[in-house]
């Protein structure tokens, strides 16, 4: 049984989570600022900071100029003055106009002055596609800033961690990159499906990085996955129940740090290992996460599958999008295909 | 002094962009209503619409022959058809057919049209050093061709646009930067994000001429692009050229504005570079029966290009695959995956 169940009555969307956690923070602490592109006026395109504008003004909630290298930057070195600044950049495609500052400024500053100099700063962004907008505006990038040392990387999958998550980020003295996926957040104009909507404790609580959370447990074969596709494998495992099959499904939550033991566990259990990921396929999480279980525990594998997007950029229109974007049908096709292995 | 028959060729361009707009718009709501859902309807993904800013483009590109470029940003409809792309492949490639000029893979935000060289980036600022890039090729070929790059006025703040003012203006490159100034970046009016009041005096950083025509006059743009355009042609260098149009519509489709005031919306409704270049065009001459003439043939264009987009097939899902590479490496695929790690037989 998830942890988030059954703790209160009351549910939240997942950018209404956010927004709680990040309100609270700023409340608790006055070194708590937040900046990006249309985050104060607009609430955030994906209504990520909706309504933090009347409460804090725009010296705390500030928007910016496009001008991502200077105020990525900016954040950088606030935080390295002990600021905690929030930096949003609407979506993660985006972030290569800024990449020096992310993956040789912010990545590595606390490692090269030996620890001397720390840099706790939250770097939000929306990621993910099904909604066809082609391929500057619909990469997830996962594995693009899980490779760099020195990046914590966070991806909530429901209200209940959106929140906990938030509130261990904004703490957590190193740079944290909290992704968030649009189809998730549940924005008026862009449908979520039933699961990101979670009850949510009023009070503030923290999820640990680096704890996988089981969203539902089977004996068959373990699914690993994260974001918009911890849904889509769990319906998967509903329509394979039908057919006799249990699969476990593990919501990886943060991928650096990376709950291995989870994943080992599940798999001694289950034999069978099915990675589904939004990123691109080639040298991304499904191939770590396997490798991670190859070089612990190989006996443990009976037979092992993976679900990403392959090497294509992400298509605009609707019947090659939906090609390329794992459905629940591909996973349990792949589901199948490990059980069939023996 | 702008000629009659080009008054009305920058006219003919206008209206059709507009009316182009329009009925995008129209068919971009179908099957999103009532509650609005992006992912649903005829076309999919965004929709950013330049209702306000034909102006801008159709004084520029009415200098501009096949073989210059022209790169443009996330709100391009209306620099394209001045351009001269192909209107139904464009209109085909924004429904996400399989005869679109992309194939359906790149959408409106990625327009490629390399017979008339026109090119178009959903990342702002970003198709600045393309262009640069353009008039570099122009120049190390010796050949008279020239380079325009369109962006915003929220992108002159931008590293990539700074920096290719500074390339361009260092290797006298023949480019025309212009900014179009429709006053906002989303929800960001431009004096909370820039200390300039006008755009084009960047240009005084980079030692390049910077020329503002602070009105929607397509006649007014038409003369200053000449002489920008005529500037680069004869290999004099890059100019900054900006353009105060002004935007009807939200950021993309489906923005509710709630960060605009009624007032800055209605003003910039009330101020329209279409009704200014009909009263010319009347003042010179052109009755009503001559500006109907205009707008019905540039209507019937534009249902001819949508009613033949819609006719098109949708692409294969596994049209997916192909386009990567021109020169796909032999051996590798990716409809399958390269290898199936199927069994691993660690209990025998």
């Amino acid at each position: 049984m998830s942890e988030s169940e059954g703790v209160v009555d009351r549910e939240l969307t997942m950018s209404r989570a956010m927004v709680e956690s990040i309100a609270h923070e700023m409340r608790e602490n006055e070194e708590v600022f937040y900046m990006g592109e249309d985050v104060a006026d607009y609430g955030g395109i994906f209504d990520s900071t909706q309504g933090l504008l009347d409460e804090f003004g725009r010296d705390r909630i500030m928007d910016v100029p496009i001008s991502e290298t200077a105020y990525l930057g900016a954040a950088v070195g606030a935080a390295q003055e002990g600021m905690r600044p929030i930096a949003e950049l609407m979506f993660a495609d985006f972030f290569g106009v800024a990449m020096d500052q992310i993956y040789n400024q912010l990545a590595k500053n606390t490692y090269m002055s030996g620890g001397n100099v720390n840099v706790p700063l939250v770097l939000t962004a929306a990621v993910g596609g099904t909604y066809n907008d082609a391929a500057q505006h619909s990469q997830t990038l996962y594995g693009t800033f899980a490779h760099v040392p020195g990046l914590k990387l966070v991806v909530p999958s429901t209200a209940y961690d959106a929140k906990g998550l938030m509130h261990n980020a904004i703490r957590d003295d190193d740079p944290v990159m909290y992704l968030f996926h649009k189809r998730l957040m549940g924005i008026g104009w862009m449908p979520a499906p039933d699961g990101p909507k979670t009850p949510v404790p009023e009070t503030d609580y923290t999820i640990p990085f680096g704890s996988a959370d089981v969203k539902r447990e089977g004996d068959d074969v373990t699914v690993v996955t994260l974001g918009l596709h911890v849904h889509r494998a769990l319906d998967a495992a509903e329509s394979l129940a039908a057919e006799g099959i249990d699969a476990e499904v593990v919501d990886l939550r943060s991928l650096v740090p990376l709950d291995t033991e989870t994943v080992l566990e599940s798999v001694r259990k289950t034999g069978r290992l099915v990675v589904v990921d939004e990123d691109y396929r080639s040298f991304g999480v499904t191939g770590e996460i396997i490798a991670r279980v190859a070089d612990r525990d190989l006996d443990a594998l009976d037979a092992v599958e993976r679900v990403a997007v392959p090497d294509v950029p992400i298509p605009y229109a609707r019947p090659m999008e939906n090609e390329v974007i794992p459905d629940a049908d591909d996973i349990e096709e792949r589901v199948r295909a490990v059980l069939s292995a023996e | 002094m702008v000629s009659v028959g080009k008054m009305r060729e920058l006219y003919a361009d206008m209206v059709t962009a507009r009316y182009y707009e329009e009925r995008l718009q129209e068919e971009y709501l179908e099957g999103k209503q009532p509650a609005f859902d992006i992912s649903a309807g005829p076309i999919p993904g965004e929709l950013h619409l330049a209702a306000g800013q034909e102006a801008a483009a159709a004084g520029v590109c009415h200098h501009l022959r096949p073989d210059d470029t022209v790169t443009a940003p996330h709100r391009p409809h209306h620099v394209a058809i001045a351009k001269g792309v192909d209107l139904k492949r464009m209109t085909a490639e924004i429904f996400g057919r399989k005869t679109g000029l992309g194939k359906g893979k790149g959408g409106h935000m990625h327009l490629f049209d390399p017979d008339v060289n026109f090119a178009c980036s959903g990342i702002i600022a970003e198709g600045c050093p393309p262009a640069a890039g353009a008039a570099l090729a122009a120049k190390k070929r010796n050949e008279d061709a020239v380079a325009v790059a369109f962006l915003g006025e929220g992108a002159i703040d931008q590293g990539a646009f700074l920096e290719s003012l500074n390339f361009a203006s260092v290797h006298d490159l023949p480019v025309v930067f212009v900014v179009e100034d429709n006053d906002w970046a989303i929800s960001m009016p431009k004096e909370r994000v820039t200390d300039v009041e006008d755009g084009s005096d960047r240009a005084a950083g980079f030692d390049m001429p910077g020329v503002r025509v602070d009105r929607d006059d397509a006649l007014a743009v038409y003369e200053a692009a000449g002489e920008a355009v005529g500037r680069a042609r004869d290999r004099n260098g890059p100019t900054l050229l900006e353009v105060q149009v002004h935007r009807r519509m939200g950021h993309f489709m489906g923005d509710p504005q709630a960060y605009r005031s009624d007032e800055d919306e209605e003003a910039a409704l009330a101020r329209d570079s279409i009704d200014r270049l009909e009263s010319e065009l009347r003042d010179h001459g052109v009755d009503d029966d001559g500006l109907a003439g205009i707008r019905e043939d540039a209507e019937a264009r534009v249902e001819e290009a949508i009613a033949w987009a819609k006719e098109q097939p949708q692409p294969a899902p596994e049209d997916a695959h192909d386009d990567v590479f021109v020169n796909p490496p032999s051996g590798v695929t990716t409809d399958e995956p390269e290898f199936e790690l199927a069994e691993v037989n660690g209990d025998e």
